[in-house]
C-alpha cells in the first residue's frame, strides 16, 4: 500500500463532488484526503486526492474517474515533481511552564499563533505535508486538544 | 420559437427522431404529458414504472436506437431504479426524463420529493438536475449524446415541475461539446499492428466476444475476422447471436454454465482474444485459475474495462467495429491446425445435453429446442433471470445480433415480459418470444395488458417448475437441499390469468403436446399468447462451473 497524489480537474458545476465522492465510496476506495480548490478558470475546479492502495487499484481510480463526464482531467501527482502545501491547526495543552517551549518549536516551524488561552496554544504552520507531519510529531507528547489540517494541494513544478 | 419547458421536451425528441416514449404519468410530469397529447410519436403507457424503463430497455437492445423514458417524481422515479441499473450494466442507451418538485421547493421534504440524481448517480452513465429552462434543451442533445456514444447507458434528466412550465426559445443545439467526454473509436495502429502479431504466432487462440461486439454493430466484422484467422470463437451471454451458434467454429457460450468445449478451450488457450467482452466473474470463475497459459488481447471502447480484472498483453482502446476493420486489413491466419482438431474433439465428445424424459414429462430444455426448431431461429428470444435464461441461452441457437436479449449483468427479474414489449415494438417483423419462468414472469405480469392493449403478439413461454429453480438448484447442490422459500407451487392459474387480460392461455403437461402449443401460439398475430408448459420441477441447468471455482470442478450432469 501506496500514498497517491491524483490531481482531477473538474467542471465547477453542481454536484461534481458528490461524483467523485461517490466513485471511491462506491468502489471501496479510500481517500486520506480530498481538496476541492477554485482555478485560475472560473468554470474549473481542482480536486487534489490522497488515498491510498497498489498500482493495480490506482489504474482502475484514474480511469474510474475519467469516466465522470464532469471530469475535465486526471493527472498523477504521486511520481512527478510537484510543489505541495497544505496547512494545519493545532490546539495543543500548554501550562504556563512549556509554553516557552513550544513557542520555540512554532518559531522553528514559522507557525503562527493563532489563539492563545490559560490553558492551551492554537498554532497555524503551513507547508509541505512532511513538515506538518514533523511538527505534529513534536507537539504530540505535549498534548494535542485538536487538530485539523486542510488537506494538500498540490501543483506540478515548470520544466 | 417561444415554448415551455414542456413543449422543449417534445421539441427536442422530435429533433432525436423518436419513435416510441414509455412511461407512466403523475403530478409534477402532468404539464409534460399536456404537450405529449399531440405529439408525433407513440407514448406507450406502461402499467408500472419498472415496466416501462425495461420495455424502452428491450426497445434500444432490438433496435440499437436509445430508448426513451417518462415517469413522475418521487415513487415514479424509485420505480425506475431498477431499470436504470438493469440498463448501466449492460451499457444500454437510454434517456430517461423524471419529473421533480418545483426547484423551489427541492430540499423540502415536499409530497413525491426524492433526490432522484443522487439515487441514480451510481447507475447512470450520467445525469442532470436541469435548474433553468435555457439549458433544457443543451441538456437533452447531451444526454442523448451521452448514452448513446462511447460505452452507451443511461442518462437521468430531473425535470423540476416549474421548468416545464417556464418558457423560453427553443432551440435546439446542432453540436455540443463536452470537454470531459471524447470517447475513443479509433483504436491505436501500434497496439494494433503488436495484436496481429500475437495472433499470427499464436497456437491455440480463441476468440472471447462480449455484447460490445453487438453494440457497436460488428457482428460482419466480427465473421470477417473469424473467416481471416480461423479461430474457434465463443461468445458471453449478452454476445449471443453475433456469430452464428450454427457455425463449425464457434463453441457458443462460455462461463458458469457454458459449454463444456468453450470453457475448456479458453482455459487451454495460449492467446485470447477479448473483444467487447468485460471478464465478468461469470464468465471467468475462479480468477487466479482462469486462463493459465495465455496472454490476452483486450479490445474494448472502456478504459475502465481493461485490466480490471484480468492483466491484459495488448490492450486496444477503441470502438470494436473501427478495431476489427483494422485488423482484418492486415491479418494473416495463425497455423492452428491442431488445435482446431483438439476443439473440435471436444465438441464432439462434450456436446450439451440433458437426459431425455420417459414419455409424457416435459424437459424444460425441449421446450426451448421445440421454440428454436418451429422458429427456424428467427425469433428475437427475450428471457427472464435464473433457470429459464440459461437454457434459452443454451438450447436455442443464436445466430444473429440483436434476437437474444436478457439481463446479463444485474440478472434482474421481471425484466424479459416488459422487454419483449419494446422489442416487439422495435421489430414487428419478427416473433418475439419471452422464455419465462414461473416466479420472473410474476414481478412484471401487470405489463401483459399493454400487449393486449397494443395487438403485440408476444409469446411468453413459461417454464414452470413450481420453484425458483436457480436457487433452488444451488440449494440443491450447495445447501443440503434445503428448499427455504424457493417452492412456489401456491401459484396463479396462468391459463385463466392471460384470458382475464384479453391475452390467448395454453397449457402444455405432456411432452408430446409441446409443439402444437407452440405452433398454435405462432399462428395468433394480434394478441400476447401465454403458454404455461408444466416442466420437470427439479431440473437442473448444466454444465456448471459454481461460482468461484474453475474449470476443472465443472459438474457435467446429475450426480447419481
Amino acid at each position: 500500500m501506496r500514498q497517491y497524489v491524483i490531481s482531477v480537474k473538474v467542471e465547477n458545476k453542481f454536484g461534481v463532488l458528490a461524483r467523485v465522492a461517490g466513485l471511491f465510496s462506491a468502489r471501496g476506495y479510500n481517500i486520506d484526503s480530498l481538496t476541492v480548490s477554485a482555478t485560475e478558470q472560473d468554470n474549473i475546479s481542482v480536486m487534489t486526492i490522497v488515498v491510498r492502495g497498489d498500482d493495480r487499484v490506482i489504474e482502475q481510480v484514474k480511469k474510474q474517474l475519467n469516466k465522470l463526464i464532469d471530469v475535465i482531467k486526471v493527472t498523477d501527482h504521486t511520481d512527478l515533481p510537484c510543489v505541495q502545501r497544505e496547512i494545519v491547526l493545532i490546539k495543543v495543552n500548554a501550562p504556563a511552564s512549556k509554553r516557552a517551549e513550544i513557542y520555540q518549536l512554532g518559531e522553528i516551524f514559522r507557525a503562527d499563533i493563532a489563539d492563545i488561552s490559560p490553558k492551551s496554544i492554537t498554532l497555524g504552520v503551513k507547508g509541505e505535508p512532511d513538515k506538518i507531519d514533523n511538527f505534529i510529531e513534536l507537539l504530540r507528547p505535549y498534548g494535542i486538544k485538536e487538530l485539523m489540517r486542510t488537506g494538500r494541494v498540490s501543483l506540478v513544478k515548470e520544466q | 420559437m417561444k415554448a415551455n419547458g414542456a413543449q422543449i421536451i417534445i421539441e427536442s425528441l422530435k429533433k432525436e427522431n423518436v419513435e416510441y416514449m414509455f412511461g407512466y404519468p403523475g403530478g409534477v410530469v402532468i404539464p409534460i404529458f399536456h404537450q405529449l397529447f399531440n405529439a408525433p410519436f407513440k407514448f406507450i403507457l406502461s402499467r408500472h414504472e419498472q415496466g416501462a424503463v425495461h420495455a424502452a430497455d428491450g426497445y434500444a437492445r432490438a433496435s440499437g436506437k436509445t430508448g426513451v423514458v417518462l415517469a413522475t417524481s418521487g415513487p415514479g422515479a424509485t420505480n425506475l431504479v431498477t431499470g436504470i441499473a438493469t440498463a448501466y450494466m449492460d451499457s444500454v442507451p437510454l434517456v430517461v426524463f423524471t419529473g421533480q418538485v418545483s426547484t423551489r421547493m427541492i430540499g423540502n421534504d415536499a409530497f413525491q420529493e426524492v433526490d432522484v440524481t443522487g439515487i441514480t448517480r451510481p447507475i447512470t452513465k450520467h445525469n442532470y438536475l436541469v435548474q433553468d429552462v435555457k439549458d433544457l434543451a443543451r441538456i437533452i442533445k447531451e444526454a442523448f449524446h451521452i448514452a448513446g456514444t462511447g460505452r452507451p447507458g443511461p442518462v437521468v434528466i430531473d425535470v423540476p415541475v416549474d421548468i416545464s412550465n417556464a418558457e423560453h426559445k427553443f432551440h435546439y443545439p446542432e453540436k455540443i461539446d463536452i470537454r470531459g467526454y471524447k470517447p475513443k473509436y479509433e483504436g491505436h495502429p501500434v497496439q494494433i499492428e503488436k495484436a496481429c502479431k500475437l495472433i499470427e504466432a499464436s497456437k491455440k487462440p480463441v476468440i472471447y466476444a462480449g455484447g460490445g461486439v453487438i453494440i457497436s454493430n460488428a457482428s460482419k466484422e466480427l465473421r470477417e475476422f473469424v473467416k481471416l484467422t480461423g479461430i474457434p470463437i465463443t461468445t458471453t451471454l449478452l454476445g449471443l447471436g453475433v456469430y452464428p451458434e450454427t457455425d463449425k467454429l464457434s463453441l457458443e457460450m462460455l462461463g458458469m454454465h457454458g459449454t463444456y468445449y468453450a470453457n475448456h478451450a479458453v482455459n487451454e488457450s495460449d492467446l485470447l482474444i477479448a473483444i467487447g467482452a468485460r471478464f465478468d466473474d461469470r464468465v471467468t470463475g475462479n480468477i487466479k485459475t482462469f486462463i493459465p497459459n495465455a496472454k490476452v488481447i483486450h479490445i474494448d471502447i472502456d478504459p475502465a474495462s481493461v485490466s480490471k480484472n484480468v492483466l491484459v498483453d495488448v490492450p486496444i482502446v477503441g470502438d470494436c467495429r473501427h478495431v476489427l476493420n483494422e485488423i482484418n486489413k492486415m491479418i494473416k491466419a495463425p497455423s492452428i491446425d491442431p488445435w482446431i482438431k483438439e476443439v473440435m474433439k471436444m465438441k464432439e465428445e462434450h456436446p450439451l445435453t440433458y437426459d431425455q424424459p420417459q414419455k409424457g414429462m416435459i424437459k424444460p430444455q425441449f421446450v426451448v429446442e421445440e421454440i428454436y426448431r418451429l422458429t427456424k431461429g428467427d425469433a428475437v428470444i427475450c428471457t427472464e433471470v435464473g433457470q429459464n435464461q440459461m437454457w434459452a441461452a443454451q438450447f436455442y441457437k443464436y445466430t444473429q445480433p440483436r434476437t437474444f436479449i436478457s439481463s446479463g449483468g444485474l440478472g434482474t427479474m421481471g425484466y424479459g415480459f416488459p422487454a419483449a414489449i419494446g422489442a416487439q415494438l422495435a421489430r414487428p417483423d419478427k416473433r418475439v418470444i419471452d422464455i419465462a419462468g414461473d416466479g420472473s414472469i410474476q414481478m412484471n405480469i401487470q405489463e401483459l395488458i399493454v400487449a393486449v392493449q397494443h395487438r403485440l403478439p408476444v409469446i411468453v413461454a413459461i417454464l414452470n417448475n413450481g420453484f425458483l429453480g436457480m436457487v433452488r438448484q444451488w440449494q440443491q447442490l450447495f445447501y443440503e437441499k434445503r428448499y427455504s422459500h424457493t417452492c412456489i407451487n401456491f401459484a396463479p392459474d396462468f391459463v385463466k390469468l392471460a384470458e382475464a387480460y384479453g391475452a390467448a392461455g395454453i397449457r402444455v403437461e405432456e411432452k408430446e403436446d409441446v409443439a402444437a402449443a407452440i405452433k398454435k401460439a405462432l399462428s395468433i398475430n394480434d394478441r400476447p399468447i401465454i403458454i404455461d408448459f408444466v416442466v420437470n420441477r427439479e431440473e437442473n441447468v448444466y454444465p456448471m462451473v459454481p461460482a468461484g471455482k474453475s474449470v476443472k470442478d465443472t459438474i457435467m450432469r446429475e450426480l447419481a
